[in-house]
């Protein structure tokens, strides 16, 4: 069933049954999943879950076992590398721990796609560069390498890299991870900044509730490998589901404890 | 003995699988080879890492061997009172097969190493993932330029070990026990024909291509591998591992081209 919500905005990804294992393990058990265009969508849910995966599906950087992912008009499960390459000059990611190359300064690393992409002569890419390094705030410490930053930076640093090529479509790994909640609220001003001034589709994979309730547009949960909930931060807060909820009102898992069987779980053979 | 036909057949496909990882990744560098833009910076940065970075340990690695040389093909010639013959054992030895070998054994320890490790670590870090998510071609980025770097600095650096290896062995035959100079010179010019150096460089050329290869795909795909759930400790069991196939590669090919070119 598509969401309202979803139906009044075109679809810029539409996954469609997603299955995906690791060996015998089932991670994603058939997920339907709207993305709209203009639009910040947040995936939430618990730890292993799945969104990490579900985003390296869409990303095209896991093949899954079954079901298909549509991203501006090509089904990403079945693309060709070439197709595939042309698909991700129009995406940004930022991935959770910046996978900034050592190698490279502040600097270098946001230049590289323009310099492996574009024909740019040396002094717009220099100037791109440090609009975009304005941006995040990183202006003053373009000369920098990446191990001689802070988490925060790091994660800004990996945001300008992300945007350099004006993406359609950005994708966030946990951007808050690891970081205070200044910083933390600071990234998440910077997302809707992009939203509305650059009009970007942004997909943001998070457990953070409280950043999540703050920028998303359309929120998606996750748990036992599909989704649970999709809808506006108000509906989800007005959600039924015992899961949902729990989440929301950050509940404790309630585990029934039989002491003999727990015993023998701890005691194994010398029980 | 069940079990034990079961590790024998594990370990008998991951070592099919990672041959044919091998072969594919040098599928894809001789198709990115092909595919302009050429970028050459990236290749000479590589050179200078794989080849003038290891200049010193060649150096002195090759006029230590060229001196032992000299010192046992010395007292092995006296016996038979063929000393005169000491400049062209020293010379067939050292371009024929300790040139192209022990430079290519040292670059795997220096570099080949390091390589594995480099492109491990960004496998675990996430920065290939990156790179590909940016639409850049890892393997043509990342791989391509330590193949061909590591197939043009090894035969570089053979040469180096060569001249330096004669050196030594004229510095021990000429100064330590007297050989005439003439004889030394004379004899290793006779004896060494071009057959002899295109043998070596051969060799040289077809290892740097091995163990770049090797180490590149152990490190590159670490991910398809047990070491790929390890983080750090996976990097350093796919580095022991790519120096250790890498030198036995080195060595067992080297036995197979000296048979086929004979």
């Amino acid at each position: 069933m598509t969401d309202p919500y979803v139906q009044a905005h075109s679809t810029a990804i539409s996954v469609r049954d997603l299955v995906v294992n690791y060996g015998e393990r089932n991670i994603l058990n058939g997920i339907n999943l709207d993305i709209p265009a203009g639009q910040i969508m947040v995936i939430m849910g618990g730890s292993g879950v799945g969104k990490s995966t579900l985003l390296r599906c869409i990303l095209g950087l896991k093949k899954p076992n079954a079901g298909s992912i549509h991203m501006l008009g090509t089904d990403i499960t079945t693309a060709s590398t070439r197709e595939m390459y042309r698909i991700r000059k129009k995406m940004g990611v930022a991935f959770q721990g910046g996978a900034l190359f050592s190698s490279m300064s502040v600097a270098e690393n946001i230049q590289l796609p323009l310099r492996e992409h574009t024909q740019l002569d040396e002094k717009t890419i220099q100037i791109m560069t440090r609009i975009k390094l304005d941006m995040v705030n990183m202006l003053p410490h373009e000369h920098l390498m990446p191990a001689e930053l802070s988490g925060g930076m790091i994660k800004r640093t990996a945001l300008a890299r992300a945007i350099i090529m004006d993406p359609k479509l950005l994708f966030f790994d946990e951007p808050s991870a690891g970081l205070d909640p200044i910083t933390s609220a600071d990234l998440d001003a910077l997302i809707i900044m992009l939203k509305t001034i650059m009009n970007m589709t942004i997909v943001v994979v998070t457990h953070e509730l409280e950043s999540a309730l703050k920028i998303a547009d359309h929120i998606a949960i996750l748990g036992d490998g599909r989704v649970l909930e999709t809808g506006t931060p108000q509906q989800i807060r007005l959600s039924q589901t015992t899961a949902v909820q729990n989440m929301l009102n950050r509940k404790p898992r309630e585990t029934v404890v039989d002491p003999e069987a727990h015993l023998k779980l701890l005691m194994g053979n010398n029980y | 003995m069940q079990k034990t036909l079961e590790n024998i057949g594990a370990s008998t496909i991951s070592a099919l699988e990672d041959a044919g990882r091998t072969f594919n990744l040098l599928l894809l560098v001789i198709w990115h080879l092909l595919q302009p833009p050429y970028k050459f910076y990236p290749i000479i940065r590589q050179i200078y890492f794989i080849g003038a970075r290891s200049l010193t340990l060649i150096i002195i690695s090759g006029i230590t061997i060229g001196m032992v040389l000299g010192l046992q093909f010395y007292s092995i010639l006296e016996r038979f009172g063929s000393v005169n013959l000491l400049g062209s054992g020293v010379a067939l030895s050292v371009i024929r097969e300790l040139g192209p070998v022990m430079t290519a054994l040292m670059v795997v320890g220096r570099a080949g190493s390091s390589m594995t490790a480099e492109l491990g670590i960004m496998r675990t870090s996430e920065q290939v993932d990156a790179m590909e998510c940016m639409a850049i071609s890892p393997d043509k980025f990342l791989v391509a330029p330590k193949v061909i770097a590591g197939m043009l600095s090894v035969p570089l650096l053979t040469a180096v070990f060569d001249f330096v290896a004669l050196l030594g062995g004229y510095f021990v035959g000429v100064f330590m026990f007297n050989v005439a100079e003439g004889s030394y010179m004379n004899g290793m010019i006779d004896a060494v024909v071009w057959s002899d150096v295109r043998l070596g460089l051969i060799k040289s050329i077809f290892f740097g291509v091995l163990f770049s290869l090797i180490c590149c795909s152990k490190g590159y795909y670490m991910h398809l591998g047990k070491a790929g759930s390890l983080g750090a400790e996976g990097v350093s069991f796919v580095t022991t591992d790519a120096v250790v196939l890498s030198s036995i590669a080195i060595l067992f090919s080297d036995f197979l081209i000296g048979s086929l070119l004979q």
